[in-house]
């Protein structure tokens, strides 16, 4: 639903566009993570999901830390990633 | 037993002594005996904005080194009958008090009045740890802007680790119809990063500028849209449930009094 509000609304309005900046500063501030790390912990997960399942690596995996509500509606950061798939089942080489 | 509280907010300039400034002005009016005090060693502002920069004789740190009693360096506000400050010094640094004696001045005062304001300084460092050491409870004080508020969700980490509890938010200077045309983060923006409670939205307000050249607080200004949301602020503070204030409403209506009365 973000994504088609940025395409389709003219020019995103100042406001918003700090609270999403904001929203990012502080998940790295809070996390307390640097980028080095995220991209240790990546090529760590990358390596065991490669044992069992065929990762597309022409376009690679997305790594990051956002933001969510928990089941007391406290904001709690989550770690995301998104890895695209080939084939579920891993050929024998 | 009086309660200690520390105005807070990691970023300078976003208001910290004037809101200490009012609330200790705006209690003073509900008749409740209150004492501010200046934590900001090195850079006392809080006697210009008060208005009482000619009566210092003595300092917090005079009381800190058991150069005078307690009592003579507190400033009885003349127009506030219960409103005292406690005022900086200004020659020394903030190393020149331990969070140790900041406690000790804490407790004593607290035995006197029924609150006591701290004045925080800018910045995370020695000046801060002072502050808060001796508070029981914190308002953090922001702006509706990025820095602002990155500045003041540190500050917040920092008032949990040191087990200062749940503390407050002030958001300062907003403007309506920014917020309203999208160009400035609304209230609601701000408490969903920050996830804390708030005490109170002060608007944008020139009267703050006007009261601060005279030294007199706002909060007793009647006319005053920010004196009412400090007057609204310390009422809360007071334990009265008080609606957030309507910011729209009152400003296009004066808007459109003005005009009125003034261009036609």
């Amino acid at each position: 639903m973000e994504f088609l509000k940025n395409i389709f609304s003219k020019k995103p309005q100042s406001g918003s566009v700090a609270k999403d900046r904001l929203k990012l500063v502080l998940i790295h501030d809070r996390a307390n993570c640097s980028t080095d790390l995220l991209e240790m912990m990546k090529n760590d997960i990358m390596q065991v999901i490669a044992k069992y399942m065929d990762i597309d690596e022409a376009i690679g995996m997305d790594i990051n830390i956002e933001q969510t509500t928990d089941d007391n509606n406290k904001t709690v950061p989550v770690l995301y990633a998104n890895i695209p798939i080939k084939n579920m089942r891993k050929k024998k080489k | 037993m009086g309660e200690v509280y520390v105005i807070t907010s990691g970023k300078g300039g976003v208001g910290k002594t004037t809101t200490t400034a009012n609330l200790g002005a705006g209690l003073a009016l509900l008749e409740k005996k209150v004492v501010l005090v200046d934590a900001d060693i090195g850079l006392r502002n809080l006697d210009v904005v008060m208005g009482l920069e000619n009566r210092i004789v003595f300092d917090l740190i005079d009381v800190i080194e058991g150069k005078c009693r307690l009592k003579q360096a507190l400033i009885k506000d003349k127009r506030y009958p219960t409103l005292h400050l406690l005022p900086a010094a200004q020659t020394k640094d903030k190393d020149a008090v331990t969070p140790e004696q900041m406690k000790k001045l804490c407790e004593q005062l607290r035995e006197e009045f029924d609150y006591v304001i701290l004045d925080c300084p800018a910045g995370i460092e020695q000046g801060f740890r002072n502050a808060i050491a001796g508070a029981d409870k914190a308002i953090v004080v922001t702006t509706p802007e990025v820095s602002a508020v990155r500045d003041a969700d540190r500050i917040i980490g920092l008032l949990e680790a040191a087990e200062v509890s749940s503390p407050l938010l002030i958001l300062n200077r907003i403007r309506v119809n920014m917020v309203k045309r999208g160009d400035m983060m609304a209230l609601e923006d701000v408490t969903e990063i920050l996830a804390i409670d708030v005490l109170g939205v002060v608007p944008d307000d020139e009267g703050i500028v006007i009261a601060t050249n005279k030294g007199e607080p706002c909060v007793c200004d009647k006319e005053s849209f920010a004196g009412q949301a400090f007057r609204d602020i310390c009422r809360r503070m007071n334990g009265e449930t008080v609606p957030l204030m309507d910011l729209d409403i009152p400003t296009g209506f004066m808007a459109k009094l003005k005009k009125k009365l003034f261009n036609k």
